[in-house]
């Protein structure tokens, strides 16, 4: 398959949907649903098509010669993984901002279209000048969706969430071009392709500050502590779909980076720096936790939330064996679908109630009883139930961490017990307890927004009880990893 | 002056009669459409003739002006800014009462100074080149003469330019003393021990001069007030073409002058990017007002560019370290002409100031959707985002630095680009907003500098996405460099 053409399928979709509100209101919604559908059927095709255990894609033009830059595109099982994640949450994105967008309804889809256009760049390209495109291109479009469909305080939230990510980006830059020019100046090739820096000689100091440039880009994206402080102001502010693709995907973009290039490319710097890479994933395990916990916020809960969970990753991509990165790469996926589902939970209330305050909710469940039901799955499942998705990947990640480093992972194990709490509050203040008496009529869940949380519960159980196939596709990725830290 | 002479300065010939076509159509058929029709044609010509000679071999014409691809570089963006510049004076200065055809002129003589300039191997024609392009820009801010700021503004930059002019020559005559030579070359060495203070003396305040015109901090202060009170076409020309020749003639002199050995010469030029870096980012930080903020932000990207200027010293690929100036200096002046350009397209010479207000810029997303584009797109460019111009400009300059490790300075540029992201944002930010603007008396639309802004923008782009044939030809021109 053509990756470019996926990309720029998904590029001129947003493009039509734009243009298509010139005519009707209702139509880029449906330009956007269509071509995300048409790209997942695509994408699905492909992988039920090649040989497991292989390359799906692979796209390479010249673009830029004078700096041995190409458009090299690569699909293998991680990022088929992760680009299907992406499709499929971009559907969850367009439908559960169906009803809540009023204004700008072509710029909006675009703009959707286009964020998701740049992280399937991301999570495909293996020329780093590429890569670096792709990672900043998704930036402006987020950056549009916050600004101008976002909630009171969104000029603020939208300015640190640009400002965070750009400044990380200009670190990894440096740290690019000096890898690039180290390798020039050792082996006379002067190329941005992966595959070809990977053979650089980055050994010594210098390979350690240029590990930490990328290091410190990742996980700001990621996010970890203390590189957090972007993400609640962030995930609160946003549409409902823009938390969605912010918290589903975008997040992942960080551990992607971290699986596919920091230890990669500097093996030996990385596994010099695990012990405090597996700190911070400690530290974010349970102090985003702990965070989560204080809220009265029900979406900055689930924000925090996201950076208790995307601290197993971290931790499990640094413990670096074959369990805690299988586990990593599970929590990655997982946690897409159970946090989508309740940021998608958080905007259905904020249109209902107008307010994501938990102190105004209460007794929500006898008003609607479906919310309340998937509210209680997808929190049961963000905490951890064995037979769900996230049960799998924050338990390998722990069994993993647990023969590296014992101590960090008795810190990291206490997260859990935070997660049930967090979560469990989060269900009581919400849809437990008496309801206001004057409380009005709310609506239920119809047909549009129960398809979409179907669908991602399946996925949940799916992952729970049967997660061979991610731990196939995760495979080859991880293989490479294990060899070089060990 | 032989015929191989005569093709060698073939645009600055072309030029020059259309100079004199357009002073005969200003004598006989007065009319303002008439002399922006002519002088942009001129310079069209002259555009059409720096293409023609760009490939001939490089010459230097009676010792004064070199024809090389590094002039025809120069040449075609000195035009291309001087045309774009007539074509968005028109309808800005319509609405002014008087004469407006001198405009046209004025335009024509200072872009031909700067290409003389850009030519220039010898002190004679780089003065020359500086003052005509300085004298006609005395007057192109001030012509709406009506209003008070621009006439304050020319005020401040006759002085404060007449003031580095002379440092300037003073400089040079005592570089002179104490070389011997009036033209570029070996300008580093003096012809006996005792003279060693006469030139580095001469260095310095030459140095100096230069630091003005190119705005560097510390000798910036003139750069937000000027920006501030002249016609924002003439803003824009100020920024990118007279920028561009001063920093032509810079890196020529660096180059095949050799100017910069000597002991803290380096040093001073770091101290000096430092200082532009960090203190223009911080400063554009506090601006409301968008000709000032983009003032404080030129400063910052001279201050990148000195990067690539200092480079020269360092590193041993000259070829290279040029075609990441010139790329620079391409792609900042399609970006900054983009932005001057949104602002002269909103903004008229009729009444009031020039739209600058950030207020004035609430919604215009939904106002003028092309025009917000547009100003989005060289707003991002600047701040360095990737799939633009203004990505690859900085790009360059940091396989520049890293290639040489000037790490401070390339650490300088990243807190640099860092801070400005804030008040670049800013900007687009407040045009996303919803709130209706105050009435200001703009313009209607405006079809001709609509449509020359939304080709800026889509340049800018085109460069970003597709930089491999502005990449081949900048390196083509410059291999025949110095030889």
């Amino acid at each position: 398959m053509n990756l470019l053409a996926l990309i720029l399928l998904l590029l001129l979709g947003g493009i039509a949907a734009g243009v298509s509100s010139r005519w009707n209101k209702d139509a880029p919604r449906w330009v956007s649903l269509a071509v995300l559908i048409a790209a997942t059927l695509w994408l699905a095709s492909v992988w039920l098509q090649a040989e497991p255990g292989g390359l799906y894609a692979v796209t390479r033009l010249p673009w830029i010669p004078a700096f041995g830059i190409s458009v090299y595109l690569e699909m293998d099982g991680l990022s088929i993984m992760l680009v299907g994640l992406t499709l499929v949450l971009g559907i969850v994105a367009v439908v559960s901002s169906w009803s809540e967008v009023d204004h700008r309804h072509g710029f909006f889809q675009f703009n959707v279209m286009w964020t998701l256009a740049g992280v399937v760049g991301v999570f495909t390209a293996l020329d780093l000048f590429l890569f670096f495109v792709f990672w900043e291109v998704m930036l402006v479009p987020m950056y549009l969706l916050i600004a101008i469909w976002g909630h009171e305080a969104r000029a603020h939230a939208a300015m640190k969430f640009f400002l965070f990510t750009q400044i990380s980006g200009l670190l990894m830059l440096l740290a690019i071009l000096s890898l690039v020019y180290l390798h020039y100046a050792t082996s006379g090739t002067l190329s941005f392709d992966y595959k070809e820096l990977l053979t650089a000689d980055v050994a010594g100091p210098f390979g350690f500050w240029l590990m930490l440039g990328f290091f410190i880009a990742f996980v700001v994206k990621l996010p970890g502590v203390p590189f957090h402080t972007w993400l609640p102001d962030a995930h609160t502010q946003a549409p409902t779909a823009g938390s969605v693709i912010l918290a589903g995907i975008l997040l992942k973009t960080g551990a992607y980076g971290l699986i596919r290039f920091v230890v990669p490319l500097f093996p030996e710097a990385a596994m010099d720096f695990s012990w405090p890479a597996m700190v911070l994933g400690a530290a974010s395990v349970v102090y985003g936790g702990y965070l989560a916990f204080s809220q009265n916020d029900f979406k900055r809960l689930v924000a925090y939330s996201s950076v208790s969970h995307m601290g197993f990753v971290l931790l499990g991509v640094f413990a670096a064996n074959q369990v805690a990165l299988q586990g990593a790469v599970m929590q990655m996926i997982a946690h897409g679908f159970s946090t989508a589902a309740l940021f998608m939970m958080a905007g259905a209330l904020q249109q209902r109630l107008h307010t994501r305050d938990m102190r105004k909710m209460g007794g929500l469940w006898m008003r609607a009883p479906r919310m309340g039901a998937l509210t209680l799955f997808f929190v049961v499942a963000s905490l951890g139930m064995p037979g769900l998705g996230n049960f799998v990947g924050e338990f390998l990640v722990l069994l993993g961490a647990f023969q590296v480093d014992i101590p960090v992972t008795v810190v990291a194990a206490l997260g859990i017990v935070v997660a049930a709490v967090y979560g469990l509050i989060l269900m009581q203040r919400s849809f437990q307890g008496t309801p206001a008496e004057d409380a009005s009529p709310m609506a239920d869940f119809g047909m549009r927004e129960m398809s979409v949380m179907i669908l991602l519960m399946v996925a949940l159980v799916l992952l729970g009880v049967y997660p061979q196939p991610v731990f196939d596709l995760a495979a080859p990725a991880v293989e490479v990893l294990v060899g070089l830290a060990s | 002056m032989s015929a191989q002479d005569a093709w060698s300065i073939l645009p600055l010939l072309v030029l020059g009669s259309g100079l004199m076509l357009l002073l005969l159509v200003v004598a006989f058929f007065r009319g303002h459409f008439a002399a922006m029709v002519t002088s942009t044609l001129s310079l069209v010509a002259a555009l059409v003739a720096a293409f023609l000679v760009a490939d001939a071999p490089p010459r230097v014409v009676l010792h004064l002006l070199q024809n090389d691809g590094y002039t025809a570089f120069f040449n075609i963006l000195f035009l291309l800014g001087g045309a774009i510049t007539c074509v968005l004076a028109y309808r800005y200065l319509e609405g002014r009462r008087g004469e407006l055809e001198e405009f046209y002129i004025l335009t024509v003589i200072a872009t031909i100074g700067a290409m003389i300039m850009g030519a220039a191997t010898h002190f004679a024609t780089f003065v020359l080149g500086l003052e005509i392009l300085s004298i006609s820009l005395y007057a192109m801010v001030a012509y709406p003469e009506e209003k008070h700021p621009p006439v304050e503004a020319a005020l401040k930059y006759l002085v404060l330019s007449a003031v580095a002019s002379t440092t300037m020559l003073f400089g040079m005559a005592l570089i002179y003393n104490a070389t011997g030579v009036m033209t570029f070359d070996n300008l580093a060495t003096p012809e006996n021990a005792r003279l060693e203070v006469h030139l580095r003396v001469g260095q310095a305040l030459l140095f100096t001069g230069i630091a003005f015109k190119l705005s560097l901090v510390p000798f910036h202060m003139w750069t937000p007030d000027v920006y501030q009170g002249a016609p924002a076409p003439v803003t824009g020309f100020i920024a990118t073409v007279s920028k561009a020749a001063v920093f032509a003639l810079l890196l020529r002199l660096a180059v095949t002058g050799d100017a910069l050995s000597g002991p803290v010469v380096i040093y001073a030029l770091t101290a000096l990017a430092l200082l532009s870096m960090i203190i223009g980012n911080v400063l554009a930080l506090m601006q409301d007002n968008l000709k000032r903020l983009l003032a404080y932000s030129s400063i910052a990207h001279m201050g990148y560019l000195l990067i690539a200027l200092i480079a020269v010293a360092e590193l041993t690929d000259v070829e290279f370290v040029l075609a990441s100036a010139l790329i620079y200096l391409g792609a900042y002046t399609l970006m900054t002409l983009a932005a001057f350009g949104v602002v002269s397209v909103l903004s008229s010479a009729e009444a009031g100031d020039d739209a600058q207000q950030s207020d004035e810029y609430r919604g215009l997303f939904w106002r003028r959707p092309a025009l917000a584009t547009s100003l989005t797109t060289a707003l991002l460019a600047l701040m360095g985002m990737p799939l633009t111009a203004g990505f690859i400009g900085k790009f360059y300059l940091i396989a520049v630095g890293v290639q040489g490790s000037m790490w401070v300075l390339l650490w300088a540029l990243i807190i640099g680009s860092a801070v400005s992201v804030y008040y670049y944002v800013k900007v687009i930010y407040a045009m996303t907003l919803d709130e209706a603007p105050a009435p200001y008396p703009h313009p209607e639309r405006t079809t001709a500098g609509v449509a020359v802004v939304a080709a800026l923008g889509v340049a800018v782009v085109a460069v970003g996405v597709y930089p491999s044939p502005l990449i081949e030809v900048v390196t083509a021109w410059l291999s025949g460099f110095g030889h």
